[in-house]
């Protein structure tokens, strides 16, 4: 057999070299080395290979010079073998690795999102300009109290958790420190801060400097127990048990050794330079009865101040499960859906596991109102919301708030190459390279998270006003407000939708 | 010496008066009648030390942050979860997952110990958590353990009983075990070898066999006329070569 590499350059970056004024700063800003500069004849040169197309140089070429274009399929690809399969091949023929990837499902499965529209109000009932009128999108998050009722006062319920409100039904999802740069973290923090909404710590820790931001944080646990003591818990607003991730249902995580230092490892407790392992469960939660048991050990080391909430991945038996966690003492269930962002996962669970967050948010609201449970906790909903819309529609579906992550990184300048696991991030997102990270001003970076969410709060508030309704807790679950296009009995159905054209 | 009535105290009522106790400067706590009551001592950020009679329920010093608590009987499940600092003491026997993912403190149990004991321990800095096991372990022994030492004695094993069960430290990357006696090597999980102690260890191990002599009084030279065995990870990176980037 041949030793040459099958491995063929993805992209190939074209330099116009009559625009070109030799600054270097693309060889500089590169993550990549896909730039290079060659001293002895003042020429600059490219290694296609290396280029993920994460844009950078494109944007901080000052003279334009620079465009990068999909190379022309090398591969003798067809409608069923496709060139990504083929490169995988034999990357894989070469390594005997396991395919790694970042970021969210990308494979062109049917988006429910997509599929559904949204009703206005026309001639028999008005719409309302939230320009003008009152328009109210504050939403709380935690366990509702039994409902007000004339008897005789009952003594205190001492194992209430408190609720928590929010400014917008949008919260940042858990993106750890380790995944991605202090000053990304930062930004997620003081936008959160900022804006009254939360910002969650994922598996990582919370660093010391950030404890200020406590008040906005949803502290993660998850099966590794990285930085989880104390001060950690109590310094959040809310706790929240991870069992799964959108992005990898059922497996647990690794963040490789190199990536461990010194301040990641002082976050997360662990000794530098050694793997950070994520066992696949928490094996202290074998089942339902379990969960209950951590649950209520978080509640009883934080004297039942911090709501619990649980996040799972969207899985086939969701609804069920959710019930479960319902039943098991959690405050707030989260669902991470198939479409759900990561910082490194395996490429074929995170394309191959998992079902679309659209049908989980149905099935899980449907199965708790059925069994009368709906109003005792709060539904969380994760994974791949690109804009207002889907917002909308998910709570429309049925759930009380949304995490966006992908977006919230897009905010800070991710360009979606999907490199995260290799820490090599030009855009000083997810890398913990000192030199990388200072392109990242945390307060810049955050100014941009709270414009977005501005505009996104506010086109909700648009989208609300058209159907006649002005407050968020009128559009939970309000399922008449949507339409399906295009979809089939079932989905029409798991949905809970009647198709476009139905009236009432 | 403040002086708790267990008996009939659902986990709740039982706990917060202890929290309340330990609020209003208490440093020395018996709870008696315990029996299956959860979370005792558990997110306690002090130094003050509870004695239980009676059986505590699961998660006993879980997430724990200082306490040295002392039973003297058998505890169940998850024994010092996530604990912090502290010292854990059970004469009787443990259930599974005791000192799941500690990162600091010591635990001394007497008898024997269920499965998963000492899963994913870590180190981190000054903290360096110990476990140590008078009778004999399950399944999965310090199984993806990051840090920290864990001690396992296998006294008073009947001549049919193995001191410890299959898959030990699996997915280890860090710290060590120590096992009184020969170990098979077909228990061992594929990411650790066998070694012979250094003057080091031994010297580290008197010390930990004289603490625990002293909490259950058995004599310390009985327990070291007997050659241990260490275990380590061959590296901190167990799955360094899974992945094809």
């Amino acid at each position: 057999m041949s030793t040459f590499s099958l491995k063929t350059s993805e992209f190939s970056v074209i330099r116009d070299e009559n625009k070109c004024i030799k600054c270097l700063a693309c060889v500089r800003q590169c993550g990549f080395d896909c730039h290079q500069y060659d001293e002895e004849n003042d020429s600059l040169y490219t290694i296609d290979a290396n280029c993920v197309n994460c844009q950078r140089c494109v944007y901080i070429c000052p003279a334009d010079a620079l465009k990068i274009y999909e190379n022309p399929k090398p591969m003798r690809s067809n409608n069923y073998w496709s060139a990504n399969d083929l490169k995988n091949i034999y990357k894989q023929a070469e390594t005997g690795g396991v395919l790694l990837t970042g970021m969210g499902n990308d494979k062109a499965f049917p988006g429910y999102f997509d599929r559904l529209v949204l009703n206005a109000s026309q001639v028999t009932n008005p719409s309302i300009d939230p320009l003008r009128e009152p328009m109210e999108i504050r939403t709380y998050l935690g366990r509702r109290t039994e409902p007000i009722a004339l008897q005789k006062q009952k003594e205190k319920d001492k194992t209430q958790t408190p609720i928590v409100p929010i400014e917008t039904p949008i919260m940042f999802a858990g993106i750890s420190y380790g995944a991605i740069s202090h000053q990304a973290f930062e930004a997620l923090a003081r936008a959160a801060k900022e804006f009254g909404t939360m910002f969650n710590t994922g598996e990582g820790g919370l660093p010391k400097d950030l404890y200020q931001y406590g008040d906005n944080a949803i502290v993660q646990v998850a099966s590794g127990r990285f930085g989880v003591h104390s001060d950690y818990l109590n310094v959040g607003r809310i706790i929240e048990i991870k069992i799964g991730q959108g992005a990898k249902p059922g497996i647990g995580g690794h963040l490789p050794g190199e990536k461990i230092t010194e301040e990641i490892s002082t976050t997360r407790m662990i000794p530098e330079g050694t793997d950070a392992l994520s066992p696949a469960p928490h094996h202290d939660i074998y089942s339902i009865e379990d969960l209950r048991q951590l649950i209520f050990t978080l509640k009883e080391a934080t004297r039942y101040e911090k709501p619990i909430s649980v996040k799972i991945s969207a899985v086939h038996n969701v609804a069920a499960i959710a019930s479960g966690i319902a039943r098991a003492g959690a405050d707030i269930i989260a669902v991470d859906g198939f479409r759900g962002g990561t910082g490194a996962a395996p490429l074929m669970i995170r394309d191959h596991v998992g079902i679309p967050i659209e049908l989980a948010i149905a099935a899980i609201d449907q199965r708790l109102r059925d069994e009368g449970i709906r109003n005792s906790v709060t539904l969380v909903a994760a994974g791949g919301f690109r804009c207002s819309a889907d917002v909308v529609k998910a709570i429309a579906l049925g759930a009380d708030a949304v995490y966006i992550g992908t977006a919230a990184l897009i905010a800070l300048g991710c360009h979606l190459c999907q490199k995260c696991y290799t820490g090599k991030c030009s855009w000083g997102i997810a890398t913990q390279d000192p030199y990388k990270t200072r392109r990242l001003n945390p307060e810049l970076g955050a100014e941009r998270l709270y414009n977005l969410l501005r505009g996104w709060s506010h086109e909700i508030k648009e989208m609300l006003g058209g159907m006649g309704i002005n407050s968020i807790e009128s559009l939970k679950g309000n399922r008449l407000h949507l339409r399906g296009v295009g979809l089939n009995e079932v989905e029409l159905n798991l949905l809970g939708v009647k198709h476009a054209g139905e009236a009432i | 010496m403040e002086i708790i009535n267990a008996q009939g105290l659902s986990y709740q009522t039982l706990n917060e008066s202890i929290r309340r106790l330990l609020d209003n400067g208490c440093n020395e706590l018996v709870l008696k009648g315990v029996n299956g009551q959860r979370y005792i001592g558990t997110g306690i950020q002090s130094k003050a030390r509870m004695e239980i009679y009676g059986v505590p329920g699961n998660n006993l010093g879980a997430l724990m942050d200082g306490p040295e608590i002392e039973v003297f009987n058998n505890a169940q499940d998850g024994v010092g979860n996530t604990m912090n600092e502290g010292t854990l003491i059970v004469h009787g026997s443990t259930a599974d997952i005791t000192g799941y993912s500690m990162r600091g403190g010591r635990i001394f149990i007497r008898g024997d110990v269920g499965y998963r004991v000492g899963i994913h321990m870590k180190a981190f800095r000054e903290k360096n958590p110990l476990i140590v096991i008078g009778g004999k372990a399950g399944d999965f022994l310090g199984e993806y353990m990051a840090g920290g030492t864990l001690v396992l004695l296998g006294l008073d094993l009947k001549p049919d009983e193995d001191i410890v069960g299959n898959f030990v430290a699996t997915g280890m990357h860090g710290g060590e075990i120590f096992i009184r006696g020969h170990i098979d090597p077909a228990v061992l999980g594929k990411e650790v070898k066998a070694v012979k102690p250094t003057k080091e260890d031994d010297n580290r191990l008197r010390q930990i066999i004289g603490d625990f002599s002293n909490y259950f009084d058995v004599k310390a030279e009985k327990i070291l006329d007997y050659p241990f065995t260490k275990l380590i990870p061959y590296n901190k990176r167990p799955y360094g070569t899974l992945y094809a980037y």
